[in-house]
């Protein structure tokens, strides 16, 4: 299954709403231009829920890394939303869990971006 | 006669992306056959799948003219899968390790890795020209299969 990006904007946060599999190729593609859409329309508050991700692998988790650098080099802040048992796992294992802002309630998370 | 709980299929396929998600689909049900719980079996399909990725894009480089070999060995005690390409060859003890705080932000680098926290035991053979990977996950006594 391809992966899917839908984009809405809440209180001044752009929320990437994913579907699908991140993996090398297009899934990876996708969000990476997903990502940099975003920023180039000026927003530079992106949650990216994940809920509706049902696979990633060390492809897609490299390209949640290049998300997050790339949106934090250009002053902004990207964080994560509603990961399910196997992103959490993966981002555990590769000791990602303590780099990435993660939320479980969309609301908190919202509110959590800086003003 | 044959024993039930052993199979073995290996597979040809071209350096492509549809060969990765081929041998990783089959190595998901590879492990359920050999009894592994969803959750194992989710992980041996992913340590496959990185091997293949490995192979097709480091390995192999999508060269069109190169290949990769697959083999799934069921056997009543493991799941062996072999994953072969014709590329220059990996030295694993080069590899940078992907949680050193240096590294822990890299967009790459984090297959092998992987690999070796899902499998019980990873093996690299030089191949002429080449590398194999044999990734093995041992049953247990509650694995019977089918």
């Amino acid at each position: 299954m391809s992966m899917k990006v839908q984009t809405r904007l809440v209180d001044g946060v752009t929320i990437l709403d994913l579907s699908g599999r991140i993996t090398l190729g297009e899934g990876s593609v996708t969000i990476r231009d997903a990502v940099r859409d975003v920023l180039a329309k000026g927003s530079k508050k992106i949650l990216l829920n994940l809920a509706e991700i049902t696979y990633i692998d060390s492809s897609g988790i490299g390209e949640l890394v290049s998300a997050f650098t790339t949106v934090k080099n250009a002053g902004g802040e990207l964080k994560l939303l509603n990961l399910t048992k196997k992103v959490h796992d993966l981002l555990q294992i590769t000791k990602l869990y303590t780099v990435f802002d993660v939320k479980d309630d969309e609301a908190s998370a919202i509110s959590s971006f800086s003003k | 006669m044959a024993d039930p709980t052993t199979s073995r299929v290996s597979y040809t396929l071209d350096s492509s992306l549809d060969s990765v998600n081929k041998i990783e689909q089959t190595a998901e049900v590879s492990a359920q056959r050999a009894g592994f719980d969803e959750d194992t079996a989710s992980h041996v399909a992913m340590a496959v799948r990185e091997a293949a990725v490995n192979a097709v894009l480091h390995g192999n480089a999508y060269d069109p003219k190169k290949h990769i070999t697959a083999s799934f060995e069921t056997t009543p005690e493991s799941l062996i899968v072999r994953i072969a390409d014709q590329g220059p060859g990996l030295n694993p003890d080069t590899l940078p390790d992907p949680l050193a705080p240096e590294n822990i932000l890299r967009g790459s680098g984090r297959g092998i890795f992987l690999i070796r926290a899902f499998m019980d035991e990873v093996n690299f053979r030089q191949l002429h020209p080449g590398t194999e990977l044999t990734l093995i996950k041992h049953r247990t006594p509650a694995q019977p299969g089918t």
